[in-house]
């Protein structure tokens, strides 16, 4: 659990850091930050000249399928695709089987994380048992059993009046509940974004406006309750708008988006791939823009993989009929270097921000930064690796991914998790535990 | 020209020569279908599988009567809803229908796209007979048929297509293809029945009756579906039998030789009146007729067939 890093970019932006550094780690803690640090004598060291050294990112959005869906993906396999894709830590979503809408559920993921995990793992709770939208979850219990956060996602909580009760309740344990954004009656049947592309190729569109609405009830929910609301898979200009303004008005909104509504358009939906059906779906370049404009100015606070792993059979065959979601651990940090920092889109440090201290604050984390005395969770990226991605060769169980033959440059190179080197060049050694 | 296509998937895939040539080879298989004896060998020895997800009479019986005075072997495989609800994927479905060895698969399911995933699975020829509500281009080329026969010529034309044009393949089909032989085209219906951006097909897009039918060429109706109704986007048949439905009265507005079709089935009374459907403007049966023309002319076309 002591390692010394040196010779590497070190960009912190929890702590306004950006320049070579070496970074002494010291009982899994962060010990020192600076130029040529002496370590104690059998102080593991990594050269890391030529690399970016950042706080371990950090997921907010990934469905580990475990308990009840482990033919997908399990807590074993999730994770080590975060460790692959750079991450230290991911935030467990609840729609899993049986839901984690009780303590048992959570207990269950914590303890096998425990065992088998080798990243971090942050359950989130549901808001409604069984994700149906009736009745509160045992939110306080949760909360205390470890949930950092509340979603019945995939399934928006439509009861205005039962959301209000939700975020009224778990105002004193001070998690945010985080917004699926989809007015069901709007959204309806749709398979893809509601647009020029869908009217041409005959399939159901969801309009912006099922999103919009959602997060406008959601953010006047907050302003009611004080209970902070996260946004989840944003994607749509009009949604962008919605939250710029209520932060501007102090309004306790958080926001993340996915790297796949950052690198793609509905255009990618001609191939009728059912790799390209996600929800939210895939949306025109007028909104990419405005994503990628509200990511620049911190509008949005965090990326996040919104990682959903599907068996073959789930995403084959007839587009309206596959699944929806795609995998992203994996791809994540390599599609945002070289689609995001590579062209200007994105500078480096504002990208390490969003996959860093943006998401440790949304969700109240640990983590995050580099700053002397926090955990040890570090990620170290080559920006210069050039490789092609390919699904046979992930960790995770699913390999559902439009991505699959691109070139890209840039990778995550190392994963350190407690000051102990979980990956190394694609390779898992171990998890926090081991 | 020449025929290149493995597949016929879209009519916006198809550029003026390629109908032209489609349109030109029908015309000359309209012949057959005059003979005693209504068969010609130019297929013996293929065979056509028609797989139809959805339930079609019209449009199947008309590839397996094309298909047969072809003298191919048509076999026709029924199955209901999608391959999921069956249990058995799409792609399983195509690798079973590719150890059979057909020349030709004939394809309609509800799911937009389906042919197109089949035809990048499959080594033999694919015909969209329709999928969802993206296209039905032998429809197109057979409505293209119908017109020229009538007018004697395409190009400048002005066509309206009126009702649901949200769910219809057929007018997305027509809209390709129309805009690529030079025609012009309006899209008209209630505003619950249009689908968004439209406009960027290429088409003007009206929201009244009477605004479109005294200035065009051809009046094309569009069937209503009776759950359209239910699912809110009508208020009511009776309303938009009186909105927009067809009949003399109006006509009374439209141009003396202009057409009237309609994909059928038509429902009498609701997007046609009964005098309309069966008055002189009428082309509907001539569709029909057509309809097998076109289909001999693709079939004949994927499998090696000369262009007229």
């Amino acid at each position: 659990m002591n390692l010394l890093i040196k010779g590497g970019r070190v960009i912190d932006p929890a702590n306004g850091v950006d320049g070579v550094r070496d970074l002494l780690v010291q009982d899994g803690k962060i010990a020192a930050c600076g130029p040529a640090l002496a370590a104690p004598e059998a102080t593991p060291t990594i050269d890391a000249g030529g690399k970016v050294v950042c706080p371990g990112f950090i997921d907010l959005h990934t469905h580990l399928r475990e308990p009840g869906y482990e033919y997908k993906e399990t807590i074993a396999t999730g994770t080590r695709a975060a460790a692959a894709g750079g991450f230290t830590a991911v935030c467990a979503m609840a729609n899993t089987f049986p839901v984690n809408d009780n303590r048992a559920v959570t207990d269950y993921i914590l303890a096998k994380a425990r065992v088998e995990g080798v990243v971090r793992v942050y359950p989130v709770g549901a808001v409604t048992r069984n994700l149906k939208g009736e009745e509160l979850a045992e939110l306080g219990e949760l909360a205390e059993a470890g949930c950092v956060a509340f979603s019945d996602d995939g399934k928006p909580v439509m009861n205005s009046g039962l959301l209000r009760r939700a975020m009224e309740y778990i105002l004193p344990f001070g998690t945010p509940v985080i917004s699926h954004a989809e007015d069901l009656n709007l959204a309806a049947g749709g398979v893809m974004h509601e647009g020029a592309v869908s009217t041409e190729l005959g399939l159901k569109g969801m309009p912006t406006a099922a999103e919009e609405a959602m997060v406008a009830r959601d953010i006047v929910l907050t302003e009611l309750t004080g209970t902070p609301v996260h946004i989840a898979h944003l994607s749509t200009a009009g949604a962008v708008r919605l939250i710029r303004d209520a932060k501007a008005r102090g309004v306790r909104v958080t926001a993340e988006v996915t790297p796949h509504h950052l690198v793609l358009t509905d255009e990618a939906v001609r191939s009728y791939d059912p790799n390209t059906k996600m929800n939210p779906p895939l949306r025109p370049k007028r909104d990419q823009e405005a994503l990628l404009e509200a990511l620049a100015d911190g509008t949005i606070d965090a990326i996040a993989t919104d990682h959903a792993p599907h068996a073959q059979a789930e995403k084959e065959g007839e587009y309206d009929h596959a699944a929806f979601g795609i995998v992203g651990l994996e791809t994540a940090v390599s599609l945002l270097l070289d689609r995001l920092v590579r062209p200007g889109l994105l500078d480096l440090p504002s990208l390490v921000a969003r996959l860093t201290v943006g998401p440790a604050r949304a969700f109240g984390l640990p983590g995050g930064t580099l700053g002397l005395g926090s955990q040890a969770d570090i990620t170290i990226l080559d920006l210069g690796r050039e490789l092609t991605i390919e699904p046979a060769r992930f960790h995770s169980k699913s390999r559902n991914t439009p991505f699959a033959g691109w070139q890209v440059t840039g990778m995550p190179w190392m994963t350190v998790g407690g000051g102990r080197v979980v990956m190394w060049e694609r390779v898992i050694k171990g998890g926090f535990g081991a | 020209m020449g025929w290149k296509r493995k597949d016929l998937l879209t009519m916006q895939e198809l550029d003026a020569g390629e109908i032209r040539t489609i349109l030109d080879t029908a015309e000359s298989m309209k012949e057959i279908a005059t003979r005693e004896i209504k068969k010609v060998p130019a297929l013996r020895g293929k065979t056509i599988v028609n797989l139809f997800y959805e339930p079609s009479t019209r449009t199947r019986t008309s590839f397996e009567i094309a298909g047969k005075w072809l003298s191919a072997d048509v076999v026709n495989f029924s199955a209901s809803g999608s391959s999921v609800s069956k249990g058995e994927s799409l792609l399983d479905t195509a690798k079973n229908i590719e150890a059979m060895s057909p020349d030709v698969v004939v394809v309609r399911h509800s799911s937009s796209g389906t042919p197109q995933l089949l035809a990048e699975a499959l080594r033999c020829a694919v015909v969209n007979a329709g999928d969802g509500a993206h296209e039905h281009p032998t429809q197109a080329l057979l409505d293209l048929l119908t017109i020229r026969e009538k007018k004697a010529h395409l190009e400048g034309l002005h066509v309206v297509i009126i009702g649901d044009i949200a769910h219809s393949r057929v007018a997305r089909s027509n809209i390709h293809g129309m805009r690529k032989v030079g025609m012009t085209v309006t899209v008209a219906g209630p505003p619950t029945l249009i689908p968004p951006y439209v406009q960027e097909l290429g088409v003007k897009v009206s929201h009244r009756l009477e605004d479109v039918i005294a200035d065009v060429d051809v009046i094309m109706m569009l069937r209503l579906q009776q759950e359209r109704m239910t699912a809110g986007l009508i208020p009511s048949l009776r309303e938009y039998s009186r909105l927009w439905g067809l009949t003399l009265d109006k006509l009374a507005a439209a141009r003396p030789d202009v057409l009237i079709m309609h994909p059928g089935p038509v429902n009498r009374g609701i997007e046609l009146a009964p005098d309309v459907a069966d008055g002189p403007y009428s082309v509907i049966l001539d569709q029909v007729t057509n309809g097998m023309a076109v289909r001999m002319a693709v079939l004949y076309l994927l499998t090696g067939g000369k262009a007229q």
